[in-house]
């Protein structure tokens, strides 16, 4: 067959070099060659392996790593690749401690386990560095795809579209591809230019046409997606940082979160004076936060977080990493007020019960002269509005185990659907949907 | 406390750990070096007509990671002049008097081997090993296995070297025949006061398959190496036993093949070896893996009630026994320490895929069960166990007396039904 070639994809904008997140390191450096096959050779080959049960795309471990172990690098990363197109990034930025290396058969028996996101990322850097390319799209088959959003699900969903042979097409609102992927991830584990590298990549497979720029609902309606393509996937992720709604919020010095997060890995962001830091939350975005504020060296980084340690969403293992950074934290506690002349100054912040219900006359004072808000993301609100068959809960689409969501050729998947969760569950919901929308589109179901 | 000394044959040495005639045992202060480490007795690396040796030696085998598991080698008899080895020899003998010091030979006529074996004892040897199981490169000159493959032949050059001989004479006998029997009994009518062995298997180690040529490699071709190490030890524990039980030979046992530990030392000793020599862990890892194997050896007599190596030697040989002779009617299941299981389930994939599909995953936890009313007690699975002691393979009283094959076609013994043979 011949090499569909890529659709020309306009410049992405040049990431600025000196952007703030160019000061961090790896936190988990790259294997070499030999730190590899050894570690590839302590992998028991487990039966039925749990780390694969524990994969969201369901990489089978044991085999890369075995292929690993006889030098077959390139089997290995077409093993992972099979599962998972994103094996590259996700190799990097998986909590891979709650999933497949928390699953290792060695935990039980209090040794070491295999060090499986590290040696994933071998296989996989080693495919980028020597250009390797294992897929082809399919035969055209005369269908289209919209997809709505570049983030880590429209990318999965594309590639396994592009393979059966569906032409796609991505909306993208930014110039930016590569979602939160290029976004939002913590520095140490991957940075921009990375993910702009795997989009890349992953479009080489060719007949996906990505109009960057364009804001579905503005740019183009809904009844012209639907009307220009057989099906729809919707990737468009999570919206901007929900706030407290307290006072002082619009205070110089007070910023949601993800909203900072992507000035520090895009651009720049001030960090002169900043001797005082303030996270607000507990999830995962909030141990990014703090994990980033103190590696930028800034000398005080506090937590604030209404629940107590053993119940806040974000993972023990980012936590205990923050911990041995330094940072504090401040439980049972909620911002009341942020205050200070013409900029920020102080937190004010009342401890809370169990309940999360304040506690009276508990109020004390955090001085800071950075707040990061990480109490969550909006949610998808008036997008889909008025689509006959889509239901919204709590501004999350509803979809089933296939993507789909109730009305006829809309799929959809990644945060706008779940929630918010990790680039691998977008990265396995996308592929799902596409396998759904292929179905549909060749009479499969109806 | 156990004594460990020895007496193979009539040699002496403090311990049963001798280094084998190779390259650890090549010159004076090697020999010196290991004596100081620990090891009980040494077989000089074979004298002869100096040799010139090849670049690229060696080979490995590596198994999952571990490099070495087997090993083979193109290297050929000493290579350095005899009057420097037997110079060395004697100025061993002088600082270490009380070590096995034993002279590996090998020569071609009558007349070179009485000149060699008067040359080696006037320069201290202990003993003499005739060297008849060099695989490669000697055979082609009418020595080594060339030698060892003939009976006859092993026989009337043994007989030489006895006649010429006032110390003990080891014959070291090739692993390449089909049954070492004979060879060992060639051995004995020739006049050998012991044997030892095996020498090296014929052996290709890996091909460079980018090259096209097998390893090693010397420049655009290989030749067939002799093959040792780890790996050959199993080879090696049966040709032992084989001449340890065999009732006309009744020789003592020098054992050699794959002993890279005390364990393996015990196990050669319990089949018939008075001594064990050793290469190619020493080679791999250095003289001082000996002080393991000592360590090792003494603490396992202390446990098993042995006093002394004579008390152990052959202590496992009246069990091996023709597969006539095994009970049919003894049964065995596998049974899993929950507790102990981690949850790989090799034991499932090998069951599945290796055995007799009696062991099945769960859908309660990742510990599998077994199907006991099919579970043959091959012991597969505790093999594949990654955890020591989880998978024991426990006795069954199935209320069937004991009856071999032997008994059932000459004495019409009823055997049990069979399992998993549906």
């Amino acid at each position: 067959m011949a090499e569909p070639a890529p659709t020309p994809l306009s410049p992405v904008p040049p990431l600025p070099i000196d952007r703030t997140e160019a000061a961090f390191d790896d936190a988990k450096p790259a294997m070499t060659r030999d730190q590899a096959v050894a570690e590839a050779n302590r992998c028991l080959f487990c039966s039925d392996a749990p780390c694969i049960s524990a994969c969201p795309t369901a990489i089978d471990i044991p085999q890369f790593i075995r292929k690993i172990s006889t030098g077959n690098v390139k089997g290995s990363a077409r093993t992972i690749f099979e599962s998972n197109i994103l094996g590259m990034s996700c190799a990097r930025v998986c909590p891979v401690e709650v999933l497949c290396v928390g699953a290792c058969v060695y935990n039980h028996m209090d040794a070491p386990p295999i060090q499986i996101g590290r040696l994933q990322r071998y296989a996989t850097d080693t495919a980028f560095e020597k250009d390797w390319r294992f897929f082809e799209a399919g035969a055209d088959t005369g269908r289209s795809v919209g997809l709505i959003g570049a983030g880590p699900a429209s990318l999965a969903a594309g590639h396994e579209l592009r393979r059966h042979g569906h032409r796609c097409t991505i909306y993208e609102q930014r110039s930016l591809i590569g979602g939160l992927n290029a976004t939002g991830v913590a520095p140490y584990k991957m940075r921009t230019d990375r993910a702009v590298e795997e989009a890349k990549w992953v479009l080489r497979i060719g007949g996906i046409d990505v109009q960057r720029g364009v804001h579905v609902g503005n740019g183009v309606t809904l009844a012209e997606l639907e009307r220009r393509h057989d099906a729809v996937f919707v990737g468009v992720g999570l919206g901007a940082d929900a706030m407290l709604g307290v006072p002082g919020e619009n205070l110089p010095g007070v910023r949601g979160a993800v909203d900072w997060i992507e000035q520090m890995k895009l651009r720049t962001v001030p960090l002169d004076g900043v001797r005082r830091c303030v996270v607000v939350g507990g999830g995962n975005t909030a141990m990014d936060a703090v994990r980033e504020a103190s590696g930028l060296g800034i000398p005080s980084v506090t937590m604030v977080y209404r629940g107590k340690e053993p119940h806040m969403p974000g993972y023990a293992h980012e936590w205990s990493e923050a911990k041995d950074a330094g940072v504090r934290a401040e439980w049972q506690a909620l911002p009341v007020a942020f205050e200070g002349d013409a900029r920020l100054q102080r937190v004010r912040c009342v401890r809370v019960d169990d309940h999360k219900r304040p506690v009276p006359g508990s109020e004390f004072v955090l001085d800071a002269d950075l707040a990061l808000i990480a109490i969550g993301q909006a949610r998808l609100g008036p997008m889909l509005a008025g689509l006959e068959g889509i239901t919204l809960d709590k501004g999350r689409i509803v979809v089933d185990s296939h993507g789909f969501t109730g009305r006829k050729g809309w799929y959809a998947g990644g945060d706008c659907a779940n929630g918010g969760k990790e680039v691998v569950n977008a990265a396995a919901e996308g592929k799902a949907a596409a396998r759904a929308i292929h179905a549909f589109l060749t009479g499969a179901i109806a | 406390m156990p004594d460990l000394s020895v007496n193979c044959a009539g040699i002496r040495a403090p311990n049963p750990f001798w280094l084998a005639s190779a390259p650890p045992a090549n010159s004076g202060l090697q020999v010196q070096r290991a004596f100081d480490a620990g090891w009980g007795g040494a077989v000089w690396k074979t004298l002869g007509t100096p040799i010139q040796n090849v670049s690229g030696r060696f080979g490995g085998h590596t198994v999952r990671g571990v490099q070495g598991a087997g090993f083979n080698n193109i290297e050929l008899i000493t290579d350095r002049p005899i009057d420097v080895n037997l110079r060395e020899i004697a100025e061993t003998k002088r600082l270490f008097p009380k070590h096995a010091l034993v002279v590996s030979l090998m020569v071609e006529t009558r007349e070179e081997w009485r000149d060699i074996i008067k040359r080696s004892i006037d320069a201290g040897a202990d003993g003499l090993e005739l060297n008849f199981g060099c695989p490669h490169g000697m055979c082609e000159r009418g020595m080594g296995s060339a030698v060892g493959q003939e009976p006859r032949i092993n026989q009337e050059i043994t007989s030489w070297a006895v006649e010429y001989s006032t110390v003990p004479v080891l014959v070291k006998l090739t692993p390449n025949v089909s049954d070492i029997v004979p060879h060992g009994l060639a051995a004995k009518r020739g006049g050998a006061h012991g044997v030892s062995l095996i020498n090296t298997i014929k052996s290709i180690i890996a091909v460079d398959i980018d090259r096209f040529v097998p390893e090693p490699r010397v420049g655009h071709a290989s030749t067939n190496g002799g093959y040792c190490g780890a790996a050959v030890k199993p080879i090696a524990l049966h040709m032992v036993a084989a001449l340890a039980r065999e009732k006309q030979f009744g020789l003592p046992i020098s054992g050699i093949g794959g002993v890279s530990n005390w364990r393996d030392a015990v196990e050669f000793i319990l089949l018939g070896s008075s001594s064990v020599q050793v290469c190619t862990e020493v080679m791999l890892r250095g003289y001082r893996v000996v002080e393991d194997m000592i360590d090792g050896l003494e603490e396992y007599m202390r446990t098993h009630g042995f006093d002394s190596i004579d008390r152990m030697v052959g202590k496992a040989v009246p069990a091996f026994s023709e597969w006539g002779d095994l009970d049919l009617n003894y049964e065995t299941v596998a049974k899993i320490d929950a507790d102990k299981c981690i949850g790989c389930q090799l034991c499932v994939a090998a069951c599945h895929d290796g055995a007799h599909q009696c062991i099945h995953p769960t859908a309660a936890s990742r510990v599998p069960t077994v199907d006991e009313s099919e579970c043959v007690g091959c012991n597969l699975c505790q093999i594949v166990c990654p955890v020591p002691e989880c998978i024991s393979m426990v006795e069954v009283n199935n209320g069937h007396a004991p009856a071999t094959w032997n008994e059932h076609v000459t004495q019409g013994k009823t055997l049990r039904p069979k399992k998993g043979a549906h």
